[in-house]
């Protein structure tokens, strides 16, 4: 496909959704007006992230796979001179899986929608924000731009802030709130190391910086530690980092399903980018620096994650499963920034590859954990696992059989996407790059090691509540909103078990591609590295 | 002979024609109010309104070159009146400020009754103070400039009759103002003794080497107080007490002219004695301001954000502190412009930003006078479900609101922070930068807060009455225009900030 093409696509990708979105406010054509005005904007939503799924494909069919770390289909026009800020547009292998994968989970998201609108005010406004949301996050991929970069890590904001605190559950309000002034702080102090940079080096583009850092010098050691210190937070907050994750837990629990799922699948990647595509070539003596104690909150997030997570899947523990898989994506994150922290290209590449596998298959956990709810009103693992266990296999066993599908694939079950990232980060570690302390990076490595294996307990420990259990004939569970009132039948009377619904039609089609990708990228992981590694050797080798 | 014509000054009419056709025509409205019969008086806004799009057009023919006048005869570079870039870009922000205002006051006046002639002739003539003040190049000049603007005013802010709220809104305003203008006539006062001077180049000249070691003490007071003077005039805390019973007293559109005009008035009065005046004193004012810049911001945020929104008058109050918090913001290119060797280049960030604010904070004023209309009592509950009953005026707000805090979609917003933190970064002023960037977040919330309750469902059951709800009555032309000109503006901006962003490179001084 020929350079102009590629420019269209690429444009037109960021744009569209945009555009979409006005389009979603106003009152559908004749034509296209559907049963009625709901219908006629979901399916306005729907279409739209086809459209643009369809030329991410394109994209990815046109990419020159042969030269992965050439910044492909770029576009570079002068927006504001004044402070120096071009509309610098561009994929290569770092940014191209994630840009197909926001394009993706966001058109199953609007999917999902068509079917199963949450409940909430007006889907006109939902579809909006979607689309918003969507820009933003695909805008975050694809500039090359320090300051278009920060606009578009901030478009984000005020989309999910109303899809939470409208269309949420319990606690919503907080959450949101919670949600969007931590992000904002994070992203303020983030915003000040961007501009520190581009004071310094006089421009703000990301090629220019990541070659020769700019125009007018090298970066001075101390000025890239400030600027790394400041990027850091803010793309900390996003990842999330422990300790500064704590917003993460009741987003995701109150977000409606779509929220939960692009929060984890699309959001928090944009902060590890951001360390792989800024701090990382751009200021590689102050990540230096910093790396160690990178790596060392990401071990401790590993640990914090599945510990938390193992309290909450404890009998009598009250824990809610979506509260739950937030927990382990702290975990999850804590894989890819000790890749990143590892700073070789093992490590980086590690942590792209986790960043896809954990878009795919939590993406995939927050849909089901929000379909269970929408099926037996709860996520609340007590009540939903009764005396014995849930029991999915025995009620709903293609539903059960996925959720554990996603449950291994979330433990890193070798085969599977899990399975590679979190290794090669591992491996990263296992040998850091000259000049950082391997002993550290060993102890962090051991304690990864171990948060996998803490990994995989409270999973299937999710999987033994959740999807086993007694045969509904002979251990029913308690009637769900029934909320354990004492007048319940005594247990040795055998109650009809609450019906739980198999996978709908539009279910499959919505999660299959999830698992597909799931499985592709676990047995072949070629595809993916093969993208990455070059653009990533590139980043670390200075731009040579 | 030589002596007769050299007290003989050419006046260059058309480069003070803005301020002079503002004058003019307040005059005109002043004596026609005389032989206008009542049911003709909207006219007389009407030509207000006029008079200052003329005057916005006299703008026009001088973009082309620096043109000054009421110079010291034999010293053509020592002028009192200078036409350049800065004194334009300000002109405009009054000029067009003021027709903002103007088209939110024909209502007004229609709805509460206020007396046409004097309105009309206060505002103008404020205006025409304002619009005389960025082009003033020397102290005395800047201060009569900034009495003509102030005196008008306060009367302007107590012309609700028989209102309790209105006259002590004005009592306050005008003695707060009066002390501060005495402070700074005193250290005008002072400056020139020390300098010998007005003329702000001339007083730039003489403070770098002055004679005596005892005049420094003096001229250094006199700096001190001359400042105090203009951050009242910006509502800079400590001088902030009061803003918020003055905009709640006074009646709407003036209190959004306060907050836009009112301010600029202030700021480019600061930006010149400063950076025209005294630069010598760079590492006196310069510190100073960014402590200001600091408090203001911060004081006016944690304000903003203590408003109860179901208190009456809210709104009003909100934007009332939050317009303290922005001139906060404003403060920081200024504090900064004392760090750098560029200060021309950072006082840029504070117009670029002034010409977004003055935009889009009175589009938000615009919208304040619509819902005041039906719901006097402006609290800002009475704004839920504005979106179901006026989904366009709903949505234009909620994007002023979203410039005002600056975040996407309002990328005007967004840009003109980023230029002024960037200002702070240049100027190597951390502190402030992260103190600022704590005021953003702070502010967000409450600004984001009002737009949320914009969208919510409309009222509860219980406040609807029984029958179908009348459908909106219709926006009044003059509003409509006013709140889609702000509109039309911010768009435009957030595509293209080159418009306003170019002030921050360019050298406007």
């Amino acid at each position: 496909m020929n350079h102009t093409a590629m420019q269209i696509l690429l444009v037109g990708v960021v744009v569209l959704p945009l555009l979409g979105a006005l389009a979603a406010l106003l009152p559908a054509p004749p034509g296209l007006k559907g049963k009625n005005p709901d219908q006629a904007v979901l399916r306005h939503g729907v279409t739209v992230t086809g459209v643009v799924l369809a030329a991410t494909v394109a994209l990815a069919a046109g990419f020159d796979h042969a030269q992965p770390a050439r910044m492909q289909a770029t576009t570079d026009i002068s927006w504001i001179p004044a402070l120096g800020i071009r509309i610098h547009l561009g994929v290569d292998g770092i940014s191209l899986p994630l840009v197909v994968m926001t394009a993706l989970l966001t058109f199953l998201c609007a999917l999902y929608s068509y079917f199963h609108m949450p409940t909430g005010p007006s889907p006109k406004a939902f579809v909006a924000l979607l689309l918003v949301l969507e820009a933003g996050t695909l805008a975050t991929f694809a500039v090359l731009d320090l300051m278009l970069f920060f606009l578009a890590f901030e478009m984000v904001l005020i989309p999910m802030y109303f899809l939470i605190a409208r269309w949420g559950g319990a606690g919503k309000q907080a959450a949101a709130w919670k949600f969007i002034l931590y992000t904002l702080l994070g992203s303020v102090v983030m915003l000040l190391g961007l501009l520190l940079i581009g004071v310094k080096s006089g421009t703000f583009d990301m090629v220019a910086l990541a070659t020769d850092n700019g125009p007018k010098a090298q970066l001075s050691h101390t000025v890239q530690l400030l600027a790394v210190l400041a990027i850091g937070i803010g793309l900390a907050v996003k990842s999330p980092m422990w300790p500064l994750h704590s917003w993460l837990p009741d987003a995701h629990t109150a977000a409606p399903t779509v929220g939960s799922v692009l929060l984890a699948g699309v959001l928090l990647k944009m902060g590890t980018y951001g360390f792989v595509r800024i701090a990382l070539p751009i200021t590689p003596e102050g990540m230096h620096t910093y790396a160690p104690y990178l790596a060392a909150f990401a071990a401790v997030g590993i640990i914090y994650g599945s510990l938390a997570c193992l309290a909450l899947v404890r009998k009598g523990a009250k824990g809610d499963l979506k509260r739950l898989i937030a927990y382990s994506s702290v975990g999850h994150m804590g894989f890819v920034l000790l890749g990143i922290a590892s700073m070789t290209p093992t490590g980086v590449n590690g942590a792209l590859f986790a960043n896809i596998a954990h878009g795919l298959i939590t993406g995939l956990l927050f849909f089901m954990v929000g379909a269970l709810k929408d099926r037996t009103g709860t996520t609340d693992l007590d009540a939903l696992a009764g005396t014995t266990g849930a029991a999915l296999y025995g009620k709903a066993p293609r539903f059960g059989g996925l959720l554990a599908f996603g449950a291994v694939a979330s433990l890193g079950l070798p085969g599977l996407a899990g399975f590679w990232g979190e290794m090669l980060a591992m491996f990263g570690a296992f040998r850091p790059a000259a000049g950082l302390s391997r002993p550290a990076f060993l102890t962090f490595m051991v304690l990864a090691g171990l948060g996998t294996l803490l990994t995989a307990a409270y999973l299937l420990l999710v999987v033994r509540r959740v999807c086993m259990g007694g045969t509904p004939h002979l251990a029913p569970t308690a009637p769900l909103g029934a909320d354990g009132d004492p007048e319940r039948p005594a247990a040795d009377v055998p109650t009809p078990a609450p019906a739980v619904p198999d996978l709908a039609r539009y279910e499959y089609a919505a999660w299959s591609p999830l698992a597909a990708l799931t499985v592709l990228a676990g047995l072949w992981p070629a595809a993916l590295l093969g993208l990455t590694d070059p653009a990533v050797q590139q980043l670390l080798g200075g731009g040579k | 002979m030589s002596s007769v014509t050299s007290l003989v000054q050419s006046v260059d009419w058309v480069a003070v024609a803005p301020p002079t056709i503002t004058a003019v025509v307040a005059l005109v409205v002043l004596v026609a109010d005389l032989f206008v019969p009542a049911a003709r008086k909207p006219l007389l806004g009407w030509a207000a309104t006029g008079g200052l799009v003329l005057a916005a057009l006299s703008l026009l023919p001088l973009l082309g070159g620096d043109r000054r006048t009421f110079c010291l005869p034999g010293h053509p570079d020592v002028c009192s009146y200078v036409a350049d870039p800065f004194a334009l870009v300000i002109q405009f922000l009054v000029l067009g400020g003021a027709l903002l205002t103007a088209l939110l006051s024909l209502d007004t006046i229609k709805d509460h009754d206020l007396p046409a002639g004097e309105y009309w002739f206060l505002l103008l003539s404020s205006a025409a103070g304002a619009a005389l003040l960025p082009a003033s190049r020397d102290l005395a000049t800047l201060v009569v400039a900034l009495e003509v603007a102030s005196l008008p005013a306060f009367a302007l802010v107590g012309l609700r009759r028989g209102d309790r709220l209105s006259s002590e809104a004005a009592l306050k305003f005008f003695l707060s103002s009066v002390a501060a203008t005495a402070v700074m006539l005193l250290g005008v006062s002072f400056v020139y003794a020390a300098t010998r001077s007005l003329y702000l180049s001339r007083v730039a000249h003489a403070l770098t080497d002055l004679p005596d070691a005892r005049l420094a003490t003096l001229a250094s007071a006199g700096v001190a107080l001359t400042l105090v003077g203009f951050a009242f005039k910006t509502a800079a805390a400590p001088f902030h007490f009061w803003v918020p019973d003055t905009y709640v007293g006074a009646p709407l559109p003036i209190a959004g002219y306060l907050s836009v005009v009112g301010k600029a008035v202030g700021f480019s009065g600061l930006i010149l004695v400063t950076v025209q005046g005294f630069p010598a004193y760079a590492d006196v004012w310069g510190p100073a301001l960014a402590v200001l810049a600091a408090l203001t911001m911060t004081v006016g945020n944690v304000a903003a954000l203590r408003q109860d929104p179901r208190r009456e008058h809210s709104a009003v109050r909100l934007l009332a502190w939050s317009s303290v918090g922005q001139a906060g913001y404003l403060l920081v290119p200024l504090a900064a412009a004392g760090y750098t060797h560029r200060p021309a280049h950072a006082i840029g960030a504070t117009v670029a930003y002034a010409l977004m604010y003055a935009a889009v904070n009175l589009g938000a004023f615009a919208v304040a006078a619509l819902v005041a209309r039906t719901r006097p009592a402006n609290r800002i509950t009475d704004y839920r479900g504005l979106y179901a009953r006026r989904p366009l005026v709903a949505l234009a707000m909620g994007f002023f609101l979203l410039c005002l805090a600056g975040l996407p979609p309002g990328i005007i917003g967004l840009f003109a922070k980023v230029t002024v933190f960037s200002a702070a970064v240049d100027a190597g002023l951390a502190w402030l930068a992260v103190v600022m960037a704590v005021n953003v977040v702070i502010a967000l919330y409450y600004y984001l807060q009002w737009t949320a309750v914009l969208f919510r469902g409309a009222e509860e059951p219980a406040a609807a009455p029984a029958g179908p709800r009348p459908p909106a009555p219709r926006i009044p032309a003059p509003l409509a225009t006013a709140i889609a000109l702000a509109t039309v503006l911010g768009l435009a901006l957030s595509g293209a900030p080159q418009l306003v962003l170019r002030f921050a490179s360019g050298a406007l001084l």
